[in-house]
């Protein structure tokens, strides 16, 4: 026998899931400023002249690059309430969990793209009296982020595909929208089949300008 | 201040350990099917056909899009709706890890194929080598060394990712640890205990890895 | 005066184990316009960059208008100089470096090039620095090069560039580190040109060359580097036309095929 799609209690259902979308947005614009933004800060205190800097740096990458983030996630929304007297809602463990993740892969690109600079770069400047922060923001960074830039979109496409594992500690988001849908309209298939396929049509287009983007780069490089 | 005790965690290690060994075999599972997987994927991309290649592009394209938990979802919970059969958290997650990271390893397949000389494939017909002589003798061969970094780094990706099957309840090292939280009301010690525990399983096997891939870079010529 | 421009005294410069050079000793006066020549590998470069610090000297001073650079200090072992970062950026607006590779920023146009120092370093306004920066564009030759990217630019017009940003910053001397040795045999007459217009209006510059013909025209003193240290020096007819030292004579016998 063959299964009757019905995607009528889904469209009946379409301000739960518009709720959940903005859900998806807030946590993914969140988790990108912050993931990458202190992925940079990670980067430059990883190539630091202080021994301790680097260290800890180094530490935090190693750590949270090769834990799972669903684990980082549940530590941050069940374990850290114990240690800090202050109330962790699903959305706070998320950001936490996913921008620290996310800073600990970005730091690794962004030293990647700084690493990519020829030393005569940082000479030219210094021979003009440039000081080295001078340098890095003037010269280095702006060379460096342009040649990561495919990288940190890639970056990006992954956070938002990890905000849904934030409907894990019941954050309402898409995929938690979506489970409550079908648990009451027992509908698994459609919806599963219809929020894939949202995620899809978002990142696809952005997946294929990440393509194009690294081929022009690639180019003019 | 906290006082931290670790003692429900030692009396209840053997849960942790046997939620470690079905992390393992999940990975290892997704593993052996997602390489064979993944290789059919980049071939037929690769082939020439459309009606070979469009497909497999379709896979590869959909399922390193979507975010895992979804495809979870729609195996665990979906599927069986279409198949009509009974479905366990195991099957699901096998199901989805080992076509989620074939669509992955495909890609690198891919870039491995096409970075081999296009030299290599002429001289190998020019000796009278069939298309899959050619690939299977001459072409993969060059081309694994290359993908083997990019493979490490999928499989350890991979094994990140089989913590999603938690949440449909099969019992790898994160539902045990949620459980013995749940059970000890010790969640801080059982959280940090798994994550450490994930942390030296994870760091052991790049170690692993990065060790294998000095040997293949030492032995005979890498370059090129 | 006696003070001389520019003196180095006693510097030492080690990679690990190998002594690039040792006890190098030079006094440079106002308008002198050296060329320092030599075997690849003699130091050449080390030297010209240890003077502004490119490369650190494992001993000696470099001395700026008769002010030594960085602070001696008592260590249980001896004196040690330290350098700060500061005093190191004020010593390197006061000398200009043209380098082999041109280094040009490649983000930025020709004229955000030359702009970039004053701006970013003598914290020049936009308008006054653009057009400082245009003079010195057109110093070179280069005034509708402006909004040119440096990929856009043949290897003689991004050399011309780049002294125009090391003029911009108004050095009191320059370095040139084979400005030459990266061009296409076609381009090197313009940059040297260049250079000699630069010589032709006094200004103290050191310059690591290969073109000993060169050398000889615009030199008004030549070092050869050899065995760890300057190991002949003279007017260029002395080294060049007339050298004493085995070294030397080889080195420049060599170079033979070179019109004087």
């Amino acid at each position: 026998m063959t299964y009757r799609w019905d995607f009528t209690p889904l469209l009946d259902n379409w301000q739960a899931l518009a709720m959940g979308a903005v859900g998806t947005v807030r946590l993914f614009a969140v988790c990108l400023v912050l993931g990458l933004g202190f992925g940079l800060i990670v980067a430059l205190a990883r190539r630091s002249r202080w021994r301790l800097a680097r260290w800890v740096s180094i530490g935090f990458i190693e750590f949270f690059r090769n834990t799972p983030v669903l684990v980082q996630i549940l530590w941050f929304y069940f374990a850290l309430p114990m240690l800090v007297p202050v109330e962790i809602t699903p959305f706070t463990a998320a950001i936490f969990g996913i921008s620290l993740n996310s800073a600990a892969y970005s730091a690794e690109i962004y030293r990647a793209g700084i690493q990519s600079i020829e030393p005569g770069q940082w000479e030219a400047a210094r021979a003009i009296g440039m000081s080295g922060l001078q340098t890095l923001r003037r010269i280095v960074l702006p060379q460096a982020l342009r040649r990561v830039l495919p990288a940190l979109t890639n970056r990006g496409i992954e956070i938002f595909k990890m905000t849904t594992l934030a409907s894990v500690v019941a954050y309402i988001e898409l995929l938690h929208q979506g489970k409550l849908i079908a648990s009451l309209n027992f509908n698994p298939l459609e919806v599963y089949t219809v929020i894939g396929a949202l995620f899809f049509l978002f990142l696809y287009p952005l997946v294929r300008a990440t393509y194009a983007l690294e081929r022009r780069l690639a180019r003019s490089d | 201040m906290y006082r931290w005790d670790f003692t429900p965690i030692w009396a209840h290690g053997d849960l942790l350990l046997a939620g470690l060994g079905n992390t393992l075999v999940l990975t290892a599972v997704a593993l052996a099917g997602g390489l064979p997987v993944g290789l059919a994927l980049a071939l037929a991309r690769l082939s020439g056909n459309r009606l070979m290649a469009a497909p497999a592009g379709l896979v590869i394209e959909v399922f390193r899009t979507t975010p895992p938990l979804v495809q979870l979802f729609w195996f665990y919970f979906g599927l069986p709706i279409i198949l009509n059969v009974e479905m366990t958290p195991y099957l699901a997650a096998a199901l989805t890890f080992t076509i989620q990271s074939g669509a992955f390893f495909a890609e690198i397949f891919r870039a491995g194929i096409v970075s081999v000389d296009k030299g290599q494939s002429e001289s190998a017909r020019a000796i009278g080598m069939s298309k899959a002589q050619a690939m299977r003798r001459i072409i993969l061969p060059q081309a694994v060394k290359r993908m083997f970094p990019a493979m490490m780094e999928r499989s350890i990706e991979l094994m990140k990712t089989t913590t999603l099957v938690a949440t449909v309840s099969y019992a790898d090292l994160l539902y045990q640890a949620n459980e013995l939280a749940q059970k000890t009301f010790r969640p801080l010690e059982v959280f940090t205990a798994a994550a450490l525990l994930y942390f030296v399983t994870i760091t052991l096997v790049s170690a692993l890895g990065a060790l294998v891939e000095r040997r293949m870079a030492q032995s005979g010529e890498m370059t090129r | 005066m006696d003070t001389p421009l520019l003196r180095l005294a006693g510097l030492d410069k080690r990679f690990g184990d190998r002594a690039v050079f040792s006890g190098v000793d030079l006094d440079v006066k106002r308008g002198d316009r050296i060329a320092i020549i030599g075997a690849s590998g003699s130091g050449k470069s080390t030297l010209l960059r240890c003077i502004n610090f490119l490369e650190r000297p494992d001993a000696g001073r470099v001395i700026l208008n008769g002010e030594p650079v960085g602070a001696e200090r008592q260590r249980s072992g001896g004196t040690e100089t330290r350098y700060d970062e500061g005093s190191l950026n004020r010593l390197r607006q006061r000398v200009g470096m043209v380098f082999q590779q041109f280094n040009l920023f490649p983000h930025m146009t020709a004229l955000g090039n030359v702009m970039e120092g004053l701006v970013t370093v003598k914290r020049m306004a936009r308008a006054p620095a653009g057009e400082r920066a245009m003079a010195e564009l057109a110093r070179v030759g280069l005034a509708d090069k402006a909004e040119a990217y440096p990929a856009h630019l043949s290897g003689g017009q991004k050399q011309r560039v780049a002294i125009a940003r090391a003029l911009a910053m108004e050095p009191e001397i320059l370095l040139f580190d084979e400005p030459t040795s990266a061009l296409d045999p076609a381009l090197v007459g313009e940059v040297l040109d260049t250079i000699q217009a630069l010589a032709a209006e006094g200004r103290t510059m050191i310059l690591v060359t290969h073109e000993i013909g060169f050398a000889y025209h615009m030199a008004t003193r030549v070092l050869f580097l050899a065995e760890g240290g300057i190991y002949e020096q003279g007017t260029p007819d002395e080294v060049l036309k007339a050298p004493r030292r085995p070294l030397t004579q080889a080195f420049i016998a060599g170079h033979r095929r070179f019109s004087f």
